[in-house]
């Protein structure tokens, strides 16, 4: 068995071990997984919202997490439920936050500051800035699809739109965030 | 730029137009540079997307996850003890009997494979007896321990790393076992701890076995 496989499996062993662990009430067990999930939690929470809710949402996301684990059953893998209880709870926020906001993705949502920006050396944005700088909707949709791999229709689902504002707004993102790549 | 096929083209990098549209599109890229050159860049984002990395939080925020939960349990200890020794449904309780047949069956299959000494595995029925629950693990234990015994010859095969997280991974499944076992002398007849322990016990036996396999196969 190759090296890489073996470390693979037996890291997914322990994480199996702690999820038992951390599901019949061992705090030790929970903070290992936390340590070893968190970046992505927190990135995919900071990606998603904005930077300043980040440290909040991936509390709240470990903090249901716990409240939960008694419910997973092991049919995933804990990294796949854990990402995907997150997503959920990134939505459950973005809605009442936009509910708070009034702001909600449309299909001509403008594009303006990314887009209008020229293309200078001195402006040249960071890729992750760039896609921080992007309205709201087409930021989500876009990470979603390129970045998880979510499928439009998923997303659609899970933001209240139709596949064809989804595709929209992926295009939109895309084409404004070709002006920020590294050259 | 701004001709009709511009707002096509993450479509067509997605594979999402039909065959008409794409041979249409193909041949306007054919004679539009810059509908051509979009599309490379287009491709370069979603590339780029691909290669983005995951960066941990600039603070710690554990303290305060782990004074909510702690918070939480205090709470709610008593109320969720009581709702995990009765939540179980029948389909629930005849899958962990289920899943403590073949492990006893492939303890039995383990200890026969290594020629030992060999007290047939008593049947556990998926009448969760407690006696029974109480003993199951019995050949399995023997099956571990001789597993065990191979790997201490067949380490010295196995390079520093690899034999480092192998160590690792077994405290790590030792300490659930012994917090299992723990847990089931207070509560010997319980099926979810049955099933707990019998399945970190198999993870402890297949772990083992692979790792002799691997020591064995560099010989």
């Amino acid at each position: 068995m190759p090296r890489q496989v073996l470390e693979d499996t037996l890291t997914a062993d322990s994480i199996a071990a702690d999820t038992a662990l951390a599901a019949s009430g061992d705090g030790s067990a929970f903070e290992r997984l936390y340590r070893t999930h968190v970046a992505r939690v927190h990135t995919l929470v900071r990606r998603m919202l904005d930077a300043d809710e980040a440290d909040d949402v991936t509390q709240d996301v470990f903090i249901r997490a716990w409240q939960k684990l008694s419910s997973f059953r092991g049919e995933s893998a804990f990294g796949t439920w854990l990402h995907r209880l997150a997503v959920n709870v990134i939505l459950a926020r973005r809605k009442s936050v936009g509910v708070q906001r009034g702001r909600f993705i449309t299909q001509d949502e403008p594009l303006e500051g990314v887009t209008a920006r020229p293309v200078t050396p001195e402006l040249t944005m960071d890729f992750e800035e760039a896609l921080a700088s992007l309205p709201e909707g087409a930021r989500q949709v876009f990470v979603l699809h390129d970045v998880e791999g979510y499928r439009h229709e998923e997303i659609a689902r899970m933001l209240g739109v139709v596949p064809g504002t989804s595709k929209s707004q992926l295009h939109h993102a895309r084409m404004a965030l070709r002006r920020h790549l590294e050259r | 730029m701004n001709d009709q096929w511009t707002n096509r083209l993450s479509e067509y990098i997605d594979g999402e137009l039909d065959a008409t549209e794409r041979a249409a599109l193909e041949a306007h890229l054919a004679t539009c540079g810059q509908c051509y050159a979009t599309l490379s860049e287009l491709r370069q984002v979603v590339a780029r997307a691909k290669q983005l990395t995951d960066t941990p939080p600039a603070t710690d925020l554990w303290a305060g996850i782990a004074t909510e939960i702690r918070r939480e349990s205090i709470v709610h200890r008593a109320v969720r003890r009581d709702r995990r020794r009765f939540s179980f449904t029948v389909p629930q309780l005849l899958a962990a009997s289920i899943a403590l047949v073949l492990l006893s069956s492939g303890g039995a299959w383990l200890a026969v494979q290594q020629r030992s000494t060999n007290t047939a595995e008593p049947a556990v029925t998926t009448q969760p007896s407690t006696a029974r629950l109480a003993n199951w693990t019995g050949s399995t234990d023997v099956a571990i321990a001789e597993l065990q015994a191979a790997l201490a010859q067949n380490e010295k095969r196995l390079d520093s790393t690899t034999v480092r997280i192998v160590r690792k991974n077994l405290a790590i499944i030792d300490r659930a076992i012994a917090d299992a076992r723990i847990a089931l002398r207070n509560d010997p007849g319980n099926a979810y701890l049955n099933l707990h322990l019998a399945d970190t016990m198999r993870r402890k036996v297949e772990l083992l076995r692979r790792v002799n396999d691997m020591a064995a196969a560099r010989t």
